[in-house]
């Protein structure tokens, strides 16, 4: 009888070889022996799962899938389902203390950092966010709120983007009369958030997924290094 | 004959044991890692609250001497929740700092795109950290994201020696003090600890109102072990953060049997899948608590709830669903219930779903107070003043 292939041979133009250099990436993570203790299927994981409901989704297949080490499984799942999980750990309820969510964490992070098609596709869209995290130190601000950025939100939107400038005098802490940022953030403290993506290696990352917001951000990362007096930090 | 014991339901007690908790107590390694010279553990100021967490072990929360956390989608979007809580400080006249040296958290970055790694989320955590403890004030989180985060970054670094040191030579290049805070407190925490003194200066009545309780799922699903419990709230079968408070100032709390549910603000859904949060908000949370608990509001302790709840229910009504309850988060219930203005500092004219039913059911005049709040908007347009100050919103 032949073994069950849950894979549905979707992806049979990667080698194995690739495919288990990419689950041995994940397995290698430090996180994994805290958040994988075997899986015995008993699917408390999809009842808690908001995206199960929605989706063609299950914590408890994923958790199946790395613990009995089936990497052909494996990669099709990075490809077609790491990106519906909604990242709430209600599937931490585990018997077992294992960590679906977790896991799902750990194979995005290879996913991004091996530049999966599927992944950059996942990320499109997503692209206004990076460059507001790295550009201002906050990830998101009033002058976000614009109709067309939310037209599901109603009309209420458009009169926040009205009044935006004096509502956001209007407030009594005095950090948050800001409209680019969230709240006032010292440059020296952008600065320093800087230097920890580029000493983690975050900005390789964001190569990998779109390169042209890259370029973008290292223009304005590198002036602004080159202002603080880091002559010598570069991105490349 | 073998003779089992027979264990009768009656002699079946939930008991919290701190000593036989099924989850490890980390407070033993930060410390013992400070003994061993890894990191500086900043203490909880003195006075301090105790409150019990899941497993029994006691969690101590700090009254005053707080450095704020803020939440980048508080802050940017929803500012009244944000207010609420530092107007709550004022008004017990505690020492707090509102810092400009504190970036996002990065953790929305994270959960949704995956366009980061554990040392870099754990530099960001501990950079924000090492600022709070330079200044001499104890770190206090706003959101429910960053706190369920930075619970997770600091599970990372006691049990990753190498991701420790690794983050521990960033901190070192970037000359900052390489140092944990003893807990990490969500500002939930802190409203519940004051709970009976919230309600000594409370001057509004709410016993007239039912409310429902979402709790974020980043606070008490992710390392469960360090949210509050409480035997005298849902007989500590759930947590008692927003309940308990909403109880002490004589809400009617109702339940409904979504109430695990998450809101479905899922990081990158709510940006790039926004069918999905609205749906599942719509369908899984506010149209369960209108149908069985038909409550006049819906409260929460997290940006991203918020957020969700509060603006899914517009698409919501296009579908003709059942919605129409307005959302807010326990500080600006604590503070409205102490009398602060609903448009100067509860800012409730950045949510969509329409409040002023609840207000007028408080015996609110809200056209009064919005007029009051436009006078000072009118100010600042006609230039006589720059900004609306502490001292104009009272």
């Amino acid at each position: 009888m032949d073994a069950l292939d849950l894979s549905q041979n979707k992806h049979a133009d990667v080698t194995m070889e690739e495919k288990q250099r990419l689950f041995d990436e994940a397995k290698s993570d430090d996180r994994w022996e805290h958040v994988l203790y075997g899986c015995y299927e008993c699917g408390i994981c999809v009842a808690a799962c908001p995206s199960a409901r929605f989706y063609d989704f299950s914590p408890r297949v994923i958790a199946q899938a790395v613990a009995r080490e089936d990497v052909d499984l494996v990669y099709t799942l990075m490809n077609d389902s790491i990106w519906d999980c909604s990242q709430c750990f209600s599937c931490d309820r585990c018997p077992r203390q294992n960590s679906p969510g977790q896991i799902i964490t750990i194979l995005r992070e290879v996913a991004v950092k091996n530049g999966l098609t599927t992944a950059k596709k996942a990320l499109e869209g997503y692209g206004r966010i990076i460059y507001k995290i790295m550009s201002t130190g906050t990830q998101v601000s009033p002058d976000m709120l614009q109709p067309d950025a939310f037209p599901d939100w109603g009309t209420h939107v458009g009169e926040i983007s009205d009044h935006l400038e004096e509502w956001r005098k209007a407030l009594p802490p005095e950090t948050l009369h800001t409209t680019e940022t969230s709240w006032t953030i010292d440059k020296k403290t952008i600065i320093e958030l800087y230097l920890i993506w580029h000493m983690t290696g975050v900005m390789d990352l964001i190569k990998g997924v779109d390169e042209g917001l890259f370029d973008i951000l290292v223009d304005v990362m590198e002036e602004r290094l080159e202002e603080a007096g880091y002559e010598d930090v570069t991105f490349d | 004959m073998i003779h089992l014991p027979v264990l009768k339901a009656e002699d079946r007690k939930h008991e919290i044991d701190p000593a036989n908790a099924p989850k490890e107590d980390l407070r033993d390694e930060i410390f013992q890692l400070e003994k061993e010279g890894e990191w500086i553990v900043q203490r909880v100021p003195e006075p301090y609250m105790e409150l019990t967490t899941k497993y029994g072990r006691m969690k101590k929360i700090p009254v005053e001497k707080t450095w704020h956390h803020k939440s980048c989608g508080q802050c940017g979007h929803i500012p009244g929740y944000s207010s609420s809580i530092f107007w709550l400080n004022r008004a017990f006249g505690l020492d707090y700092h509102d810092p400009t040296d504190q970036t996002s958290c990065t953790a929305w970055n994270y959960y949704a795109s995956a366009t980061s790694n554990p040392a870099a989320q754990a530099a960001v955590a501990m950079r924000n950290f090492a600022a709070a403890y330079e200044v001499g004030y104890f770190p206090i989180i706003h959101c429910g994201t960053s706190f369920g985060h930075y619970k997770e970054v600091r599970h990372a670094l006691v049990h990753q020696p190498k991701l420790r040191r690794q983050v521990k030579a960033i901190m070192e290049k970037l000359g900052k003090p390489f140092v944990i805070p003893e807990e990490i407190v969500h500002y939930s925490e802190w409203v519940l600890a004051m709970k009976d003194r919230i309600a000594e200066r409370q001057v509004i009545d709410m016993s007239m109102i039912t409310a429902t309780v979402h709790p974020a799922c980043h606070y008490h699903k992710l390392i469960e072990e360090d949210a509050i419990y409480d035997k005298e709230i849902y007989g500590a079968q759930r947590t008692a953060v927003i309940t308990g408070t909403l109880q002490a100032l004589g809400i009617n709390v109702a339940d409904y049997s979504t109430w695990f549910d998450c809101c479905g603000f899922g990081f990158r859904h709510i940006l790039v899948s926004r069918d999905f949060s609205r749906s599942f908000s719509v369908q899984r949370k506010i149209e369960v608590m209108i149908e069985e608990a038909n409550p006049d509001i819906t409260v929460t302790h997290d940006t991203g709830c918020v957020t969700t709840l509060d603006q899914s229910q517009f698409a919501g009504r296009a579908h003709g669903k059942k919605v129409g309850l307005p959302v807010m988060a326990d500080s600006q219930i604590a503070a409205l219930a102490m009398g602060a203005h609903p448009y100067k500092v509860l800012q409730l004219h950045w949510h969509n779903t329409d409040n002023k039913a609840f207000l007028e059911k408080l015996g609110i005049d809200h056209k009064q107070k919005w007029a009051e709040f436009e006078a000072e908007v009118s100010q600042i347009k006609d230039g006589k003043k720059e900004y609306m100050t502490w001292e104009d919103a009272k």
